[in-house]
């Protein structure tokens, strides 16, 4: 499909760190004293795309896009029903929990609610120090020490080794969470959501954090969040998903300057500004209804029950992910114009 | 006469960690017909004093004391069987969770009709007949069918409907709406937040509005109060406060979000450390441990909320000058505040 227009020209293979095609995941609805399978939810169907090592890429959507079922796909947390999943050269959809034990080294998650992914009965020093328990590292010591270089790597007192999670506020234990995700080195940590349950101030700090750790130890990052602010912040390319489908891929920049699709265009227009003379001139496309069901979800192009610009063609036939225009691109029959996006995004000079 | 009258309200709570000071001296005042943002992080008091108003934080362990004035009645020390008259019908709320404050077992429209019917004494039929269009004004599709759904057969955006219909089904003078929209997806909170807007140009409702969110705020709202540690820290009419904020911690709070409406910045400016306990206060002023300025008398005394300009409150030791040299060299810094 888009395989070839998604990557920049003369780039090779070699280059991507992760490389997922026709991606499905469905999970049954099963019903009766038999359990026979009513129905199906289509929670990601067939995406594709590929990140690169080094690069942070973001999946942005809103509640059932679908991108914390890939967050779990890519790191095979999950099974996929079909597609592929290419992790350093190694085609990992199908490997068994006991052949993927080597790559849990490589590939680290962080998760919405650090509160919820911490066990309460261990010492913050137990947890983050038990992914080097898994992989042998059996010197007590040694775990110490390394788990203690990166509490302090992480902004958390080392000498709170023995404390438990509820002796820490939302910010600290999204650090413990961190600092789990990073002793073993990975070379791809998935962020889902890592900021979404912390307050402004300290939703900064762990940001700068991510940055700063990314940078130092050359992490390639998946960050996934529904804040499309936070996202553009945090990320080189972006993937802008809606009930299962990418229907937009292009660098953050490009994205924000010119987004295609219509539904990237409303959700931009749907982020409030924080300035008094925000809004004024500016059209917002306020969406009709919700997102339909991943059940059954719509024809075609699934976004067209909402979509203002639909035609009929749109109900009847769905819109290849393809270029429209440089490195971009989107699934729509009628991308947006530069006109359409001046008037969604700029306040009116007047 | 303004609406509503918030007059030095203190709330506490006694618990086993020691004595938890929510609310410490807030004053506010809200007009007919206005929207009021109060803005804080977590446990800065916004929604326990918006709770105060309509009587949810008398717990025996609360103490509550400063004066709470509607409508020539202190709603403070007013007895409980007056102020259940008051609530719901007067004043309406809605919270965050829709889900959490829908009854599983009922249909949604019987939910409305007892709502009425416990203020108004109207037949039966007569409530159904105004839950009914209630449901429509909120743009709920189908409302005749919806009346008999249940809160789970409904989506987050359309339980939160169904919330405001009811609080509206009432007429109430003032709705206080605590984080309406913190569990939406952004495009229905935006459908959300036009309903809201839309409900008070056409009923003249006044609006309290909770929120961490400085869009939201930017967007919704007439006056603006950005509380902190269970007080006021600046307050001002929307254009005042987000042209020339004058507090340290607003400017934080501004430089801390990531914007879609300037350019890409490589580092957000976050505020250091962390909220304060509201068991043990800092002393002096609450801010001053993560106030990059921090003047001398800050460690000391607490700065009492004056007016820096007419109709813009600030609670800081620094003066007007500093304030607004220093806005200014922030701005010419990151353009993002621009």
């Amino acid at each position: 499909m888009a395989v070839a227009a998604e990557r920049a020209p003369g780039a090779e293979v070699d280059e991507s760190l992760l490389v997922v095609r026709d991606l499905v995941k469905h999970f049954p609805i099963r019903k009766g004293v038999l359990q026979r399978e009513v129905a199906r939810v289509h929670a990601v169907d067939g995406i594709e795309f590929d990140v690169r090592r080094g690069e942070t890429f973001g999946l942005v959507g809103e509640s059932g896009c679908g991108k914390s079922t890939t967050a779990r796909l890519i790191t095979r947390l999950l099974a996929p029903t079909s597609g592929s999943i290419v992790y350093d050269g190694k085609d990992i959809s199908s490997w068994t929990e006991r052949r993927l034990r080597p790559l849990r080294r490589d590939v680290q998650m962080i998760f919405q609610d650090p509160y919820a992914s911490l066990n309460p009965r261990r010492s913050i020093g137990t947890i983050i120090g038990e992914p080097l328990r898994l992989l042998g590292v059996s010197d007590r010591s040694a775990r110490r020490v390394r788990v203690r270089e990166v509490m302090e790597r992480v902004g958390l007192n080392p000498e709170h080794y023995n404390r438990y999670p509820h002796e820490f506020s939302g910010g600290q234990r999204q650090r413990i969470g961190i600092a789990r995700a990073i002793v073993l080195e990975p070379k791809l940590i998935v962020a889902d959501e890592p900021v979404s349950a912390l307050d402004v101030s300290i939703q900064a700090q762990v940001l700068n954090l991510l940055q700063e750790l990314r940078d130092e130890m050359g992490l390639t990052l998946v960050f996934i969040a529904h804040d499309l602010s936070v996202v553009r912040h945090m990320c080189d390319r972006i993937a802008v998903m809606y009930l299962g489908k990418i229907v937009e891929l292009a660098t953050g920049d490009r994205l924000y300057a010119h987004p295609r699709h219509p539904y990237t265009g409303a959700l931009m227009s749907a982020v409030p500004v924080p300035k008094s003379a925000a809004g004024r001139g500016r059209r917002r496309v306020v969406l009709a209804g919700d997102v339909p069901s991943p059940v059954s979800p719509p024809p075609a192009c699934r976004f067209h029950t909402r979509c203002w610009k639909a035609q009929q063609i749109c109900r009847e036939e769905e819109p290849p992910l393809e270029s429209k225009g440089e490195q971009d691109v989107a699934a729509c029959h009628f991308p947006l114009s530069e006109g359409e996006v001046d008037a969604l995004t700029r306040p009116s000079t007047e | 006469m303004a609406l509503l009258e918030i007059d030095d309200l203190h709330v506490s709570f006694k618990t086993m960690d020691g004595v938890v000071r929510a609310v410490a001296g807030v004053s506010l005042s809200l007009d007919a017909r206005r929207t009021l943002g109060i803005v804080g992080e977590s446990g800065s008091g916004k929604s326990v004093t918006a709770q105060t108003i309509v009587g949810l934080t008398r717990f025996p362990n609360a103490k509550i004391s400063g004066r709470i004035m509607f409508d020539g009645r202190d709603l403070v020390s007013m007895d409980a069987d007056h102020l259940r008259d008051i609530r719901g019908a007067r004043i309406a709320m809605i919270f965050q969770d829709p889900l959490s404050s829908l009854h599983p077992f009922f249909k949604v429209g019987h939910q409305i009709v007892e709502a009425i019917r416990v203020h108004e004494d109207v037949p039966r039929d007569v409530a159904k007949r105004r839950t009914i269009e209630a449901l429509r004004s909120v743009g709920i599709p189908s409302p005749e069918e919806r009346f008999d759904s249940f809160p789970h057969e409904m989506s987050g955006g359309m339980r939160q409907r169904v919330m405001i219909a009811m609080a509206l089904a009432l007429r109430p003078d003032i709705l206080i709406a605590d984080e309406p929209t913190t569990a939406l997806d952004v495009t229905v909170q935006a459908q959300v937040l036009e309903l809201i807007q839309a409900l008070r140009d056409d009923f003249g409702t006044a609006v309290i509005l909770i929120t961490h969110d400085l869009g939201v705020v930017a967007q919704m709202c007439d006056d603006v109060a950005v509380m902190y540690a269970g007080r006021v820290l600046e307050q001002a009419p929307r254009e005042v406060l987000f042209d020339g904020p004058q507090h340290p911690y607003t400017w934080g709070l501004l430089q801390s979000i990531p914007r879609l409406d300037a350019p890409r910045s490589d580092r957000l400016s976050p505020i250091a450390g962390s909220p304060p306990s509201l068991i043990n206060v800092p002393r002096g002023c609450t801010f001053h441990p993560r106030c990059p300025y921090t003047p001398p008398p800050a460690l000391e005394t607490e700065p009492p909320l004056e007016e820096a300009e007419p109709g813009h409150l600030v609670r800081c030791h620094l003066s007007v000058e500093e304030r607004r040299r220093l806005w200014q060299s922030l701005q010419s810094e990151h353009p993002a505040l621009r």
